[in-house]
């Protein structure tokens, strides 16, 4: 039944999309103010649309097996909360969680933005038609959630057990709220230039969008890591794997774009670069849709490999982007009334700098995702791009962006001088002494590494002294800058601290060297509701002393009949202890893994710090108006 | 706004968007042809590479052989690499048995991480169509073969890999044999 | 001439092996760095699947008989192919992977700095 209703809410949706298209036309023509209609259809297809939704909840809870998403991601003795999170924890569901964010975001748009210009209005609602009308066809020609099987297995293939972890619960809403909801400023941008309305009004009016979105994109892609860390076993948090390249892309570009409209909602400056960068944004979430979704990279976690549905999304992606091509192209005024020479030391030119940089950033990325398709296409021979190439052509480029984010701010509109700014000079000496002893103290080598701990905390003091001195001025830059810095200092310390043992060891043996011993105890079997676990009790000392009690699990799920290593891990300011334990092929000891990562916490911490930042500038406008 | 203005936006049109539109036709191009294309990766197979040297213990035994010494006949061998825990093994095994009954043809097996108990029992249940049994317990010797799986096949001519077959055998890799043998 | 000096710069620093792992074990380093062929998205360091542990070995083995790493990673070149390196090597496939970003960057500066007044007005 509540696939029934589900399925033809879609219909009813699609529905909705042909009468909003022919008001917004109808609309478009006339001379009179917005059409309410033009509302109440798109609060309607919302409406449907979390109707649809909740069809697919209901179907997973009551363990529908009739509806074959149901059958292939869900078992009966799933525990209810996973029951319920695996309805976007598929593709179908997904997709439908992509209409979701689509449709919500639209019709708050349209409610917020009561005193904005009516065309211009009229058209974003448009272009978002003409995106959710793309997915809904997708969804229902290719994807349909509410596929039906005949005759009704008894039970469902289940969920893959990595994935019933409560921050991958959240990850992919609190994501796409960030990565789908760019389509708002897509659609925007698009009504915007078509309307000659990229001024400084709108940029103010759009610039809550951005934030919006971008605040949500940065906790998505932060729970994204800390799943990876907690649930994955490696003790990592980033791979540069293709899935995490992807979501990565829209929130460099997003953030580039969320500094130039900060210049645009004073100056009608680098209004080509926000128009562009508004497109990119969305079309990089695009993409990364259909480099996940087609099958065509290899990675970690893709969650469809299916070429028929590769082809649609490719087709319907590059019809976006002619579309946003044609419209910049012929619609689009270039600021040529303005002088835009920039002077060399000015604000202008640090955000130039900031997306010179941004950029180059962005196209390591990409390149590094996309090149290995390139490669097989054009002379059939495969390479992997991995870690070392994007670390190695990042990483140097991170000094100049680290001062150049250092002083920046601090820059004045159109020109600045420098007096009064040897403070500046003072804390770059702190910052070039403390690291070069910490170089020294860490007994690592490296010209490079000098200069990146110097830049780190150059920013790092930087804003904490603006902080103190300057107190609420420029706040939430201050403290988004100060994030940054702290998350790099985070990293390149986690880094340069961790260390490792890894060993076989039987039950009741015990690990011998210099700085600690590790003791395997016992192993207890227990049983839960999906799942039986084998659990080892292992005792670190250090010094003699106990440091820890590590508890790593194995999994044996029953269906999918799956095995998982379970980490255990401690957490505390100072550091994170994580320990897996692997079974051997054919042998009676275990595999352990015990890792010492100094600082973890402190990396999720800033980016948490970050996103803060982008809240604080949210709600400060909230005041101003 | 003058003239100039106007003619700048005209050039840019005229060179930057039909170049815009041929590099994404470009990418189009290459992201469509690039769906249909398989992303796992399989190593490729180098025809007629020699043989790995390498040193090996027999199966069930402390005694060595060197590479040389094993494929010293001028004869075809056939190394299968094989488990007892590998479950295609049994699928290929009938394919193995035929193949022994071939004169040119001499099976060598090289046991991949596995228990000399389980192995025997395997070979009982199903058969020995091995001439020599080697053993690699830590699956070394396999990577010097550039094996990464069970069970591969490898047909081998005076001290050259001729074929490589990665995965259980089939009826139509079983011909291919044969056919390269005679 | 600017463009000159900011090139030469990148080169140098680019040309600097940027090592950030603190690996005291050599093995570490060069696992971290090998592509698992079964699992084809973690590197053999956190794999642990059958091939994974014998590859461990292999390498460990090689490093004692005296194999710098380069020449380990040539063997393994010869028995895999490319596709097992993380690190994709510099050589006529990969030129434009590593120097097209750098060749962005440059260009970017250049139009930048070209539209940027020095003197004070």
């Amino acid at each position: 039944m509540a696939s029934l209703i589900g399925s033809y809410s879609l219909f009813f949706s699609l529905g909705f999309s042909v009468l909003i298209l022919f008001f917004s036309f109808k609309n478009l023509k006339n001379t009179i103010n917005f059409d309410n209609k033009l509302l109440s259809l798109t609060f309607l297809q919302l409406l449907f649309i979390i109707l649809s939704f909740f069809g697919l909840i209901i179907a997973f809870i009551n363990s529908d097996f009739s509806n074959s998403t149901v059958f292939n991601h869900s078992h009966t003795t799933k525990p209810l909360f996973y029951k319920i999170s695996g309805t976007w924890g598929n593709h179908e569901g997904s997709l439908l969680l992509w209409l979701l964010v689509l449709t919500l975001f639209i019709f708050l748009f349209l409610i917020s933005s009561k005193k904005q210009p009516k065309k211009y209005r009229v058209l974003t609602l448009l272009f978002q038609q003409i995106i959710i009308i793309g997915f809904l066809i997708f969804l229902i020609q290719t994807s349909n959630p509410f596929a039906q099987i005949y005759p009704v297995p008894s039970e469902g293939l289940g969920l893959n057990p990595i994935l019933q972890d409560p921050a991958l619960a959240i990850h992919p809403p609190i994501l796409y709220l960030g990565y789908v909801g760019s389509s708002i400023i897509f659609s925007s941008v698009l009504a915007a230039s078509s309307t000659n309305y990229i001024s400084k009004e709108w940029a103010k009016h759009i610039k809550q969008w951005i934030l919006i979105s971008w605040i949500f994109l940065t906790l998505g892609i932060l729970l994204g890591s800390i799943w990876a860390y907690y649930e994955l076993g490696w003790g990592g948090f980033w791979f540069w794997d293709p899935v995490e390249n992807v979501s990565l892309m829209p929130w460099l570009a997003l953030t580039t774009l969320f500094h130039c409209v900060l210049v645009l909602e004073k100056k009608l400056l680098l209004t080509s670069w926000v128009v562009i960068l508004s497109i990119a944004t969305f079309t990089l979430s695009m993409s990364g849709t259909f480099l996940v979704r087609s099958g065509i990279l290899n990675s970690v976690h893709t969650f469809a490999n299916d070429p028929e549905r590769g082809l649609y999304i490719l087709i319907f992606l590059f019809t976006l982007i002619f579309l946003s091509l044609f419209v910049f192209f012929f619609f689009h005024k270039t600021d040529g009334q303005n002088n835009t020479s920039f002077f060399w030391l000015s604000k202008e030119t640090s955000i130039l700098i900031n997306n010179w940089f941004m950029m180059y950033f962005l196209a390591v990325v990409l390149i590094g995702t996309i090149y290995p398709i390139f490669l097989d296409v054009l002379t059939s021979q495969k390479i992997s791009v991995g870690p070392p190439f994007y670390h190695k052509l990042i990483i140097p480029f991170l000094i100049p962006f680290l001062l150049a984010m250092a002083i920046g701010p601090k820059l004045n509109w159109i020109k600045s001088n420098l007096q009064n700014k040897s403070h500046l000079l003072l804390l770059f000496a702190i910052s070039l002494i403390l690291s070069f002893l910490i170089i020294r103290i860490l007994e690592i080598s490296f010209l490079v590494n000098t200069i990146l701990f110097t830049s780190a905390f150059y920013l790092f003091f930087i804003t904490l002294r603006d902080f103190f001195i300057k107190g609420f001025k420029n706040l939430a830059q201050n403290i988004a800058h100060f994030g940054f810095s702290l998350l790099i200092l985070s990293i390149l310390f986690n880094n340069f601290l961790s260390s490792e043992v890894i060993t076989n060891l039987k039950v009741g043996e015990t690990y011998k060297s210099d700085e600690l011993t590790i003791n395997f105890e016992k192993i207890e079997k227990i049983k839960k509701q999906n799942f039986e676990a084998i659990i080892g009790k292992f005792n670190v000392k250090s010094d003699n002393e106990l440091v820890d009690i590590l508890k790593p699990e194995l999994r044996i799920y029953n269906q999918p009949n799956i095995v998982t290593s379970e980490a255990d891990i401690k957490t505390n300011l100072l550091s994170d202890k994580f320990m897996t334990m692997n079974l051997v092929q054919n042998q009676e000891y275990f595999n352990i893994r015990y890792q010492i990562k100094p600082f973890m916490i402190w990396i999720w911490f800033s980016v948490i710090i970050i996103s803060f930042g982008g809240l604080f500038s949210f709600f400060k406008k909230k005041y101003e108006n | 706004m003058g003239c100039s203005a106007f003619s700048k936006k005209n050039m840019k049109t005229k060179i930057l968007l039909p170049f815009t539109i041929v590099s994404f036709l470009f990418i189009f191009f290459i992201l469509y042809v690039g769906l249909n294309r398989s992303n796992i990766y399989i190593p490729e197979t180098v025809t007629n590479e020699k043989i790995p040297t390498f040193k090996v213990k027999v199966f069930n035994s402390e005694k060595e052989l060197t590479s040389k010494e094993i494929f010293e006949n001028d004869i075809y061998y056939l190394l299968n690499i094989w488990a007892s825990w590998c479950i295609p093994c049994r699928d290929e095994h009938p394919y193995l048995m035929e193949l022994k009954k071939n004169k040119k043809l001499e099976i060598v097996g090289l046991n991949y991480k596995d228990k000399v108990k389980n192995a025997n029992n395997f070979l009982n249940e199903l058969n020995n169509p091995y001439t020599l049994i080697l053993s690699d317990t830590d699956g070394t010797i396999a990577i010097e073969w550039g094996a990464y799986g069970v069970p591969e096949t490898f047909l081998i001519y005076n001290g050259k890999i001729i074929k490589k077959i990665i995965g259980p055998m089939n009826n139509n890799l079983f011909k291919e044999i044969e056919r390269a043998v005679k | 001439m600017k463009i000159l000096n900011l090139l030469v710069i990148i080169i140098f620093l680019f040309n600097f092996n940027v090592s950030n792992a603190k690996d005291r074990n050599l093995n570490s380093k060069i696992t971290k760095n090998l592509r698992c062929l079964i699992c084809q998205g973690q590197s053999i360091h956190d794999s642990d699947t059958e091939f994974a542990n014998s590859l461990k070995l292999v390498v460990e083995k090689k490093i004692t008989e005296g194999m710098s790493e380069n020449e380990i990673y040539e063997f393994l070149k010869t028995k895999y192919g490319e596709w097992i390196l993380y690190d994709p090597a510099l050589n006529q496939k990969t030129y434009i992977l590593w120097l097209l970003p750098l060749l962005l960057f440059l260009i970017g500066g250049a139009i930048i700095f070209k539209n940027l007044k020095i003197k004070k007005n």
